[in-house]
């Protein structure tokens, strides 16, 4: 897998410490780091990307190879410590990874990673395949350390998840280093500090783009025709994919999007007349290149994202890599496949919770507990924002990691009559959930906490983090206690329950709603995926085909089978929550029994 | 030798497993292998896809048009991607179909058959039915080693049985290799009914 590439390609680099943050499409890369010999490398799943960023910083610091991973949202949080490391620079090499995702298939956002490096004036690495991705990660630390700058590497979904053979050599160790130097003048920042780096940073940006000219990523295919293509990551396997019958037309690929490599760029656009860039979230090559074209006057038709001639969002593929470069090119376009405008209507699927998960459990007592009442209910990030389907319909909202809680507040704020829940998963209210609930405390808010504690980061594929007692060195340490946590902020009333224990959930939430102030409710039990329940539940005869089961919980296990109400026994994991719910007693069986 | 073979279904159903499977036989075998798969929120009950590409290849995911076989865990799923096929490629089917939550709620009728009919005129397909060929395993969970049987069977995945059972072996828990093996054989008698 890509992300496994990147992994084996900084351990081949020598890194000494990793930390990271889960988040799809990033996850894997820490976790590979894990599997694999990595004697001597300090590895962690920090409790957000801030705090990696900062770990991190720290080893670069004291001249250690150090590497951050996490998702292109998660950089959004660790922009605080970046944007001032950008200014004050490592000494040991520092590549953050930051994953991009258009589409986008797994995130809030399209953001372009390409433009936090514009931003903070450092550059970016763009792999276009796990291949590259392998060896460009040990070209990211060099020129880390060639300019003392962190540097960003940003790969894609696809290329992310894409798998692809790279040999690597044997692992030889982690890097040796120096150690941290004490000069509060290089490290501590300060205004003045500021103003200087930022000048001498510009400077070094030019040079850079002048070295970033000459790097074997940045390269140049093709023959010479009026009509080049520019293009960088994964658009260049599709558009390659197009190209590889048409061996004669100019395609730059640029692995480098910024600094911007413009020798190579201007010396490749000599003798050409119209250029289409091709690259997926925003117009960032297309705008560099119209900035060029204007800078030296080429006489130049510049396509892209801003004349409408590639979509302006979502995800490319190699399909639509070949209409745009055909249109382009005057050239054939055969998609010999069928044509399915005489297919039936297909079922849609959303993602649901999985049968069993006590996420649905949780919801369902706070709906029934509420039944009658005016509530909001604030969701946050992670598996339990799927608790927004039909029949639960239990997110009102849904914004960043840790809003939930603070947002629940806000409406507190502007209509105090309707009670306020504030949703958040346990790896969430560690990751930017404490700050909300202190803040509640603090300002006096009315609202109920739930914590959907199912022992896990269950979204991103099952990561640990504090509250569970084993980190990624595979050490057991103390647990971070949530309830414990709460009660020392300051939390009036903190109960913990077991979600698939409807009537005890239920009491829970009413009892919480009506008292003054900041409650919280814990609903603790764990993730299916990793407890794997064996139980099962079974439908009797005594079933009078009310539906109303499914009708109230969604459960992906109830269906309707010859016209009968049936539990499906390969999903049931008896948990026994439609058990509790039927009128008529009908189902039985389950951990009870 | 280039194939393209995309396998498609329902989170959750083990498409993964079969993909990964597929891939490493093909690598195995001496093959360049670019292969891509659904990760994230779609595995929680959503439509996923795997695209395995042996040969020479550029974009992870296989252009429409293109894929000489397209193994479906679940009818709908076949037609979902249908596209991708080549006319000339075939589609190997399970006719039991996974309802949405969202169907059970609606009551919309779905249960797969018009899905089957579809494909049975459209395109080559092989229908099998997992429930009928898992019997004997006690639980359709051996259906993506059964379907890989099967796509063996036809003789059109360009893999020899033995590298694939080889690989079968390596990836599944030591107690389940003799079921796993049964599901593969199962499969792949029904999948020479249709050799090529
Ligand atoms: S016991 Fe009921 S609610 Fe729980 S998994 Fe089984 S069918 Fe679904
Ligand atoms: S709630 Fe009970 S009686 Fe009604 S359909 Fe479900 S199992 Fe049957």
């Amino acid at each position: 897998m890509g992300n496994g590439a990147i992994a084996l390609g900084a351990l081949a680099a020598g890194v000494n410490l990793v930390a990271g943050y889960p988040g799809t499409p990033s996850s894997e890369i820490l976790e590979t780091i894990s599997k694999y010999p990595h004697d001597g490398v300090h590895i962690e799943w920090s409790v957000n990307e801030k705090a990696a960023m900062e770990v991190a910083a720290a080893a670069a610091y004291s001249g250690a190879r150090a590497m951050v991973t996490m998702k292109q949202v998660g950089l959004n949080v660790a922009a605080d410590p970046l944007m001032s490391l950008a200014y004050v620079g490592v000494k040991g090499g520092m590549v953050i990874v930051s994953a991009d995702d258009p589409g986008p298939i797994s995130s809030q956002t399209e953001q372009d990673t390409r433009r936090f490096a514009d931003f903070c004036r450092i550059p970016v690495f763009d792999p276009s395949s796990p291949e590259e991705a392998f060896s460009m990660i040990k070209d990211a630390f060099e020129y880390s350390e060639k300019y003392n700058t962190p540097v960003l590497f940003r790969p894609t979904t696809r290329v992310c998840h894409a798998y692809a053979s790279v040999e690597t050599p044997e692992y030889a160790g982690p890097k040796e280093y120096e150690g941290f130097v004490k000069d509060s003048k290089k490290w501590v920042i300060f205004p003045r500090l500021s103003f200087a780096n930022h000048a001498m940073i510009e400077k070094r940006n030019v040079e850079m783009g002048k070295d970033l000219s000459g790097y074997c990523g940045n390269t140049v295919e093709g023959g010479n025709s009026k009509k080049a293509v520019i293009t960088s990551g994964i658009s260049y396997a599709y558009t390659k994919e197009y190209l590889k019958d048409y061996p004669d037309i100019k395609l730059i690929k640029l692995a480098t999007a910024y600094p911007f490599p413009e020798e190579l760029v201007l010396s490749a656009l000599d003798g050409v007349d119209e250029v289409i860039c091709i690259e997926e979230l925003s117009p960032f090559i297309e705008e560099q290149v119209l900035k060029l074209a204007g800078k030296h006057h080429l006489q130049l038709k510049v396509s892209g994202k801003l004349d409408g001639k590639v979509q302006p969002s979502g995800e490319l593929s190699a399909d639509k890599a070949a209409v745009i470069l055909s249109d382009f090119l005057g050239t054939q376009c055969a998609n010999s496949g069928y044509n399915l405008s005489d297919a039936p209507a297909l079922p849609i699927r959303p993602p649901v919770l999985c049968a069993g998960c006590p996420h649905r459990a949780s919801f369902y007592a706070v709906k029934q507990a509420m039944k009658g009442r005016k509530a909001y209910f604030c969701g946050d990030i992670g598996c339990y924002t799927l608790g927004n389907a039909m029949p639960l319909d239990m997110v009102d909202t849904c914004l960043c990691m840790g809003a939930g809680i603070t947002m629940a507040q806000g409406f507190h704020w502007t209509d105090s009559d309707g009670v306020c829940f504030g949703f958040v998963g346990d790896s969430t209210f560690f990751a930017s959930g404490m700050t909300g609930v202190a803040n509640a405390v603090y300002n006096n808010a009315d609202m109920v906490l739930c914590v959907l504690d199912n022992s896990t980061t269950a979204m991103t594929g099952h990561q640990p983090h504090p509250g569970i007692g084993r980190n990624l060195m595979g050490q057991i340490v103390d647990k971070v206690d949530i309830a414990k946590v709460l009660e020392g902020i300051g939390v009036k009333k903190v109960v913990t329950v077991n979600p698939l224990n409807l009537d005890a959930s239920v009491n829970a939430v009413r009892e919480c709603a009506d008292i003054h102030g900041v409650k919280a409710v814990i609903f603790k039990s764990p993730c299916i995926a990793i407890s794997k329940p064996t139980a099962k539940c079974t439908i009797s005869d005594k079933c009078v085909q009310c539906k109303k089961c499914i009708r109230e919980i969604g459960c992906p296990a109830l269906i309707i089978s010859n016209g009968k109400v049936t539990i499906d026994s390969g999903l049931c994991t008896g948990c026994g929550l439609c058990s509790q719910i039927c009128p008529v007693n009908a189902i039985g069986g389950g951990a009870d029994e | 030798m280039n194939k393209n073979i995309l396998i498609c279904g329902v989170g959750g159903q083990g498409t993964v497993l079969a993909s990964k499977i597929i891939a490493a036989s093909a690598m195995d075998e001496g093959s360049a292998v670019h292969s891509a798969e659904t990760i994230g929120m779609a595995q929680r009950g959503g439509s996923v896809t795997s695209h395995v590409r042996i040969g020479e290849a550029y974009s992870p995911l296989i252009p429409g048009g293109t894929a000489d076989m397209i193994l479906a865990f679940e009818p709908a799923e076949a037609v979902r991607n249908l596209s991708y096929l080549k006319k000339d490629g075939i589609v190997i089917v399970n006719s039991v179909p996974v309802k949405p939550v969202t169907e059970s709620l609606m009551n919309t009728g779905y249960d797969g058959t018009e899905m089957v009919a579809y494909l049975k005129n459209k395109c080559s397909c092989v229908v099998i039915d997992a429930k009928k060929i898992c019997e004997p395993f006690g639980s359709s969970r051996y259906f993506n080693i059964a379907i890989l049987g099967v796509a063996a069977g036809t003789g059109r995945l360009g893999i020899s049985k033995e590298t694939i059972l080889a690989e079968i072996e390596k990836r599944v828990p030591q107690k389940f290799i003799e079921t796993n093996k049964a599901a593969f054989y199962a499969g792949y008698e029904e999948g020479k009914k249709y050799e090529a």
